[in-house]
């Protein structure tokens, strides 16, 4: 079983984030660049079953600037085999439709019986790059699932839906992706930390992938038009308890007509 | 005028999902609104008369035998139908599981640019414009797509309704490549959920967080909203412990929510929790600890103890309205 994990480095959801107001894209100075948390997760489902299947075999796969090789040797330190690192300057500010294209095509490369991803990122909010995988690769998606089985032959789970959850299944090759409903990731020990150095990790282009320049411009693009920052929050009045908080919180309620 | 096709979300028990009447009334802005719809049966009359009750003047049923068992395909089927047959200016869906794999697959299909998670939709020198809310409401960005987008919009976020029409049928049957898609097995109900408002939408949402120690602790959270007629929210450390669904949690990974009134209730307001709040009108919080960083965000603060103040506060507000 060949199983790939998507691994996007965003910014860390702790910091402070910014947006270049002038171009809208993401300002990469603010916000230390971290593996997203769920696509730890994700690679935390790809570890347990090669736990048990010993002749598993774990490939991470990133799309992002030079230094996303960061989090790829993150995760060779948590337990990955490999890592493939698709990095070309005309990916920069990639939107959905461009970063399916070149990961389905080094998913192609790369093979896979199946591809686990997180169900959205941190700082995109789209959750929509999973599913274009699906369509561009002809292979079917289990979307947003809560807990998962996972066999030489197939995959199966509970998917999370809005009122209620729907019990899925599809046969391999697959795409998966999961919530928040996975555990935590184990962290790397001093021996992953050791041996990921020497663990390899390809690095592709688009040009290596088939894509040319042309292509990539013709595709339909999405474009931000005018950034707008919100003035911050002030902080109102904050009394302690003195026994009749809760009476001066239920007449504020009232003169703002909240009760 | 120029078609904008919806995509119509139909429960399995058969009810119009509640995100159409935003939609409905997002793509009547634009222009001709046309619901999408993927079907094994052909709709029922009345759920014809509610798509145009909602503003649909067209709906294009689109009859598929696996409607109920593949996953999303046939969704995607039947806009990709309906791309081809109307030639929309437009395609929107909802933000939710199943609609943003319908956008980003019939992206891929038609070639398309998507704008996700849209708080609202304009037109402007003859282009579509989303507008989205940003890294938790701190920015609003406006953007576009250069040829037909693809928008999905977020739940709970319109308000209006589109003038009612009455809605003709298109019918067609569209075939789906099960080897291509997951297959649903069977489902699990949501349990029944109370009176309580939903809290996509709320305009009153009470929250609380780990400082409640227990999900017995935590049912006065809810008792705190029914008097309030508020919806419950959670911190992802409340739904973590199990004290309250997931479904509940609000933030960078839950939901975002924007209400009249937000309390947050024995909750540290770590700033991932903020992301899915802070656009709140106003905001109120109490917390043992006068340090914690949700009062840099609170209109009305109380540092004390939840467990004293909420049952104060429950006996005076029930008094109030008694
Ligand atoms: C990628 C990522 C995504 C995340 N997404 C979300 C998200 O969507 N939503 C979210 O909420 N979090 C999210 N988090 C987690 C977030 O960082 C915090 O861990 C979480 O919000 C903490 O929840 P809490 O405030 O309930 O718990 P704590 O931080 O433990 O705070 C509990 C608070 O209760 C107070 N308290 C305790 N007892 C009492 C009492 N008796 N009376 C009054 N006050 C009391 C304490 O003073 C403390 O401030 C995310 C984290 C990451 C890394
Ligand atoms: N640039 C990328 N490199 C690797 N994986 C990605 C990338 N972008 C998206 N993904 C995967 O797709 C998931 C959903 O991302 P998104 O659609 O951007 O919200 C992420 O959690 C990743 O698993």
């Amino acid at each position: 079983m060949r199983i790939v994990v998507l691994v996007k480095q965003v910014p860390d959801t702790a910091d402070v984030r910014r947006l270049d107001v002038n171009n809208g894209l993401l300002d990469r100075d603010a916000g230390e660049p971290i593996v997203d948390e769920i696509n730890e997760r994700a690679l935390e489902v790809a570890l347990r079953y090669k736990d048990e299947h010993k002749a598993a075999e774990v490939v991470v796969l990133s799309m992002g600037p030079e230094n996303a090789i960061k989090s790829i040797r993150k995760a060779l330190s948590m337990g990955a085999d490999s890592g493939v690192h698709v990095v070309d300057e005309s990916l920069a500010g990639a939107d959905a439709l461009l970063t399916s294209l070149a990961i389905s095509r080094a998913l192609e490369q790369t093979r896979f019986d199946l591809v686990i991803a997180g169900n959205e990122s941190t700082d995109g909010n789209g959750g929509i790059v999973p599913a274009m995988l699906s369509e561009r690769l002809g292979v079917p998606l289990l979307g947003f699932l809560a807990n998962v089985e996972i066999t030489e032959a197939q995959v199966s789970g509970e998917r999370q839906g809005d009122d209620g959850t729907v019990n899925v299944h599809a046969g391999l090759p697959a795409i998966m992706t999961v919530t928040e409903r996975f555990d935590y990731a184990r962290f790397p020990n001093f021996k992953g930390i050791m041996t990921a150095k020497r663990k390899p990790v390809e690095t592709v282009t688009l040009a290596e992938l088939g894509l040319d320049a042309a292509e990539v411009s013709s595709l339909d693009r999405t474009e931000v038009i005018s950034t707008a920052e919100r003035p911050a929050r002030a902080a109102g009045t904050k009394i302690e308890d003195d026994g009749n908080a809760a009476a001066t919180l239920v007449e504020f309620l009232a003169t703002n007509r909240l009760v | 005028m120029a078609h904008i096709l919806v995509l119509a979300e139909i429960s399995r028990h058969g009810h119009v999902a509640d995100s159409a009447r935003g939609l409905l009334a997002l793509a009547s802005r634009l222009g001709d609104p046309i619901a999408v719809v993927a079907t094994r049966e052909p709709l029922a009359d009345d759920l014809i008369a509610r798509l145009g009750s909602l503003g649909a003047t067209q709906v294009y049923q689109a009859q598929s035998e696996q409607a109920d068992t593949a996953l999303v395909a046939p969704q995607v089927e039947a806009l990709a139908a309906a791309v081809a047959t109307l030639n929309p200016a437009a395609v929107l869906l909802s933000h939710s599981f199943d609609g943003r794999e319908a956008a980003a697959r019939l992206a891929v299909r038609t070639g398309s640019g998507v704008l996700v998670d849209a708080i609202d939709v304009r037109t402007e020198d003859g282009r579509i414009i989303a507008s989205g809310s940003v890294y938790g409401g701190n920015y609003l960005v406006d953007s576009t797509t250069t040829g037909m987008p693809i928008i999905t919009v977020r739940p709970g976020a319109i308000d209006e309704s589109a003038p009612a029409a009455s809605a003709q049928v298109i019918s067609e049957t569209v075939t789906v490549d099960a080897a291509k898609a997951g297959m649903i097995d069977s489902y699990n109900d949501a349990p029944e959920v109370s009176v309580r408002p939903e809290l996509l939408g709320a305009k009153k949402v009470v929250s609380g967080g780990r400082g409640f120690g227990s999900k017995e602790n935590f049912a006065m959270v809810e008792e705190l909203a029914d008097a309030l007629g508020a919806a419950v929210g959670a911190s992802r450390a409340a739904v973590d412990a199990g004290y309250s669904p997931q479904t509940t949690q609000v933030g960078q990974t839950g939901v975002s929510v924007s209400p009249d009134l937000y309390i947050a209730l024995g909750i540290s307001g770590a700033i991932q929790h903020r992301a899915g709040m802070q656009t709140a009108k106003t905001i109120v919080a109490i917390n043992k600890d006068a340090d914690a960083p949700i009062f840099d965000v609170a209109d009305f603060g109380i540092v004390g103890d939840v467990f004293t103040i909420v049952p104060q506060l429950i006996e005076t507000i029930k008094s109030r309205s008694a």
